[in-house]
């Protein structure tokens, strides 16, 4: 009786003190997480533009986005080629290049430092450089590929150019995948090299047979965080949109998105400019509760409870 | 002397088959070619950066050619840029909300790290879960309740406090940073420490502080620069009031208002990544720490 009583009280010591270290989150949560997702959905049931009380409206909200904001499927479709292209280029890339800072043996750290850099540069400046590097008119790329007689692509300006310079910019900045990808190239055990050479393997077939395998949690993971990194996509479209289209003024200026032909629009793009420009709050909030749904899908596959590739318990 | 030429007949004999020969031949070739793809390699992510300093550095009239290297250096563009009004405001408020904001998601997110990773209580899992799924959501998703709850019920818009202020309520990524780290911290150093009488606090401040500075040091490099970088944030919350604009904002205005004067853009480019690529020389390792952390199972 006391046994049992001692150890009820000691398990709800333990609870008080793991609620106690994890109260700053555990607001968090509340306050910037669970409360503003379930005001999101509200909201997409509302007419609501931020100054007149909410009204109740169904599923207009819902109906609108999907048949007649015509800039909706654009976005989705922008979307979606982004995460096929981008992230299998960025993982491909990725990949060859953490394969080979493992294979150089001069000068190791230095070349690791260049391929790492341009991860950090800030993604507006970012942009900024690559709307500079590729502009059609002077750019130094159409420079040097006008010298070497092949005329460039209007790049950022040309709608169906706009996405492969994005990914471009992207493809740059894979240092925290070549870093990923180094640390499991390494973890790879040399005992299963050595025993596929003893057996006469060619260096294609113990990458396929031996490294693959081993790496091929890591590949995933890069994959699906590519995915969901791509679904927030928004600083790089908008900025390298705006410098493009020669948007001249302050902060003030209307921004057509998607500049040009609304071949750069993504999705978290529209939640902007629904909410903050035409203050649409409910068709804002329907796009990002599309969001929502995809990026939470994903996120399960990173979590589900076998083979996951994010585990959270032990 | 006479060593050498007792020693040379058996090295020759082990190296000079035809075998050893051709093996060689290839290692070096290999060499060869992986270093001339890395070099490759290296120009694609360098050049980038190459050609905005050169373009810094040119006048007004050469960025609108198509050269390459500036003819005439002209080292006032960046004095003229430094000097562009409202500039110094927008280091300051960069560095107020990324200052701030790091020791407000260290401070917050280390005790629940550390909740995660050692305690055994019911819900843990589903916590991490939690957390996992709060770190993947893209920020836009509860953009206009948390825009309303700032600007409307608040009164704090055009400030960076709808910005700094969260990060004191612990912050998803770091939290799942940092418990990946204290995992790989030997439980025998807390039992250690509640033998000796420690309590749960104390165990955290003198035993898991010391051991986790790695850890720490990269949690606080990437909130730092996650703020740094931040456009979406201070877009939403301090468009209105250039006062409060931090540089990453700061510099997307600064092109529009200077439309054709890449030589000026491409210097404030420069100045806006120069200090996190100095941070980065200077904090290389627990960088690269971090990141390998992310890709680990936890």
């Amino acid at each position: 009786m006391s046994a049992t009583y001692t150890l009820r009280s000691k398990r709800r010591r333990a609870a008080l003190r793991a609620l106690a270290f994890m109260s700053p989150w555990l607001i968090g949560f509340g306050v910037f997480f669970a409360y503003p997702l379930i005001s999101t959905v509200y909201f997409s049931f509302t007419h609501y533009n931020g100054i007149d009380p909410p009204t109740f409206t169904g599923f207009k909200n819902w109906s609108y986005v999907f048949n007649d904001y015509p800039l909706f499927w654009p976005a989705l479709r922008n979307t979606l080629w982004l995460v096929l292209v981008m992230v299998t280029c960025r993982v491909a890339f990725g990949l060859g290049i953490g394969l080979l800072i493992t294979k150089i043996k001069t000068g190791t750290g230095l070349f690791r430092t260049f391929f790492y850099l341009p991860y950090l540069a800030p993604p507006v400046a970012a942009t900024m450089a690559f709307a500079f590097l590729l502009n059609p008119g002077t750019g130094p790329v159409n420079s040097i590929l006008e010298k070497i007689g092949i005329s460039g692509p209007g790049w950022f300006t040309d709608p169906s150019w706009s996405k492969p310079a994005l990914t471009l910019l992207a493809v740059w900045g894979i240092g925290d995948l070549m870093v990923i990808f180094m640390a499991a190239l390494l973890d790879v055990p040399r005992e299963q090299y050595e025993a596929a050479e003893l057996d006469g393997a060619s260096s294609l077939q113990r990458f396929r047979f031996v490294t693959l395998p081993n790496i091929s949690p890591i590949v995933m993971f890069a994959v699906v965080t590519g995915i969901i990194q791509t679904m927030q996509y928004y600083t790089q479209p908008l900025v390298a949109g705006k410098v493009a289209s020669g948007v001249i003024g302050g902060s003030g200026q209307q921004f057509e998105p998607g500049f040009p032909d609304k071949s750069t629009l993504t999705l978290p793009q529209l939640v902007y400019t629904l909410g903050f420009q035409t203050f649409n709050y409910g068709a804002s909030c329907v796009v990002a509760l599309v969001l929502f749904v995809l990026a939470m899908a994903f996120t399960a596959l990173l979590m589900r409870r076998r083979g996951g590739l994010i585990q959270a318990g032990e | 002397m006479a060593q050498q030429v007792i020693d040379t007949p058996r090295v020759t004999e082990q190296t000079d088959t035809p075998a050893a020969r051709v093996a060689r031949r290839k290692a070096a070739l290999q060499w060869v070619a992986v270093h001339a793809l890395g070099i490759a390699a290296a120009l694609f992510f360098v050049l980038p950066f190459v050609f905005v300093v050169l373009t810094s550095l040119m006048s007004d009239q050469q960025t609108l050619t198509r050269d390459l290297i500036p003819s005439h250096w002209e080292w006032s563009n960046y004095r003229q840029v430094w000097n562009t009004p409202g500039f110094l405001g927008w280091w300051r408020n960069t560095l107020v909300y990324a200052g701030l904001g790091t020791v407000l998601t260290v401070v917050s997110s280390l005790p629940v790290a550390y909740a995660l990773a050692k305690f055994r209580f019911r819900g843990r899992n589903l916590s991490m879960m939690l957390v996992i799924s709060m770190m993947m959501l893209p920020p836009q998703v509860i953009i206009i309740p948390m825009y309303l709850f700032w600007a409307k019920q608040l009164d704090l818009s055009g400030t960076l406090w709808p910005l700094i202020i969260p990060m004191a309520f612990g912050d998803a990524f770091s939290i799942f940073l940092l418990r990946q780290f204290l995992l790989t911290i030997p439980n025998e150093y807390l039992d250690a420490a509640k033998v000796d009488g420690c309590s749960e606090l104390r165990t955290l401040l003198k035993v898991i502080v010391p051991m986790a500075k790695p850890g720490i040091a990269a949690v606080a490099l990437f909130q730092f620069f996650y703020a740094w970088n931040d456009y979406f944030g201070p877009q939403i919350y301090t468009s209105e009031n250039p006062g409060a604009w931090t540089l990453s904002y700061g510099l997307d205005s600064f092109k529009g208002a200077h439309h054709t004067d890449w030589n000026l853009t491409m210097a404030m480019t420069v100045l806006v990544m120069a200090p996190v690529i100095l941070v980065f020389f200077f904090a290389q390792k627990a960088f690269v720490e971090g990141v390998t952390l992310t890709g680990v199972k936890g």
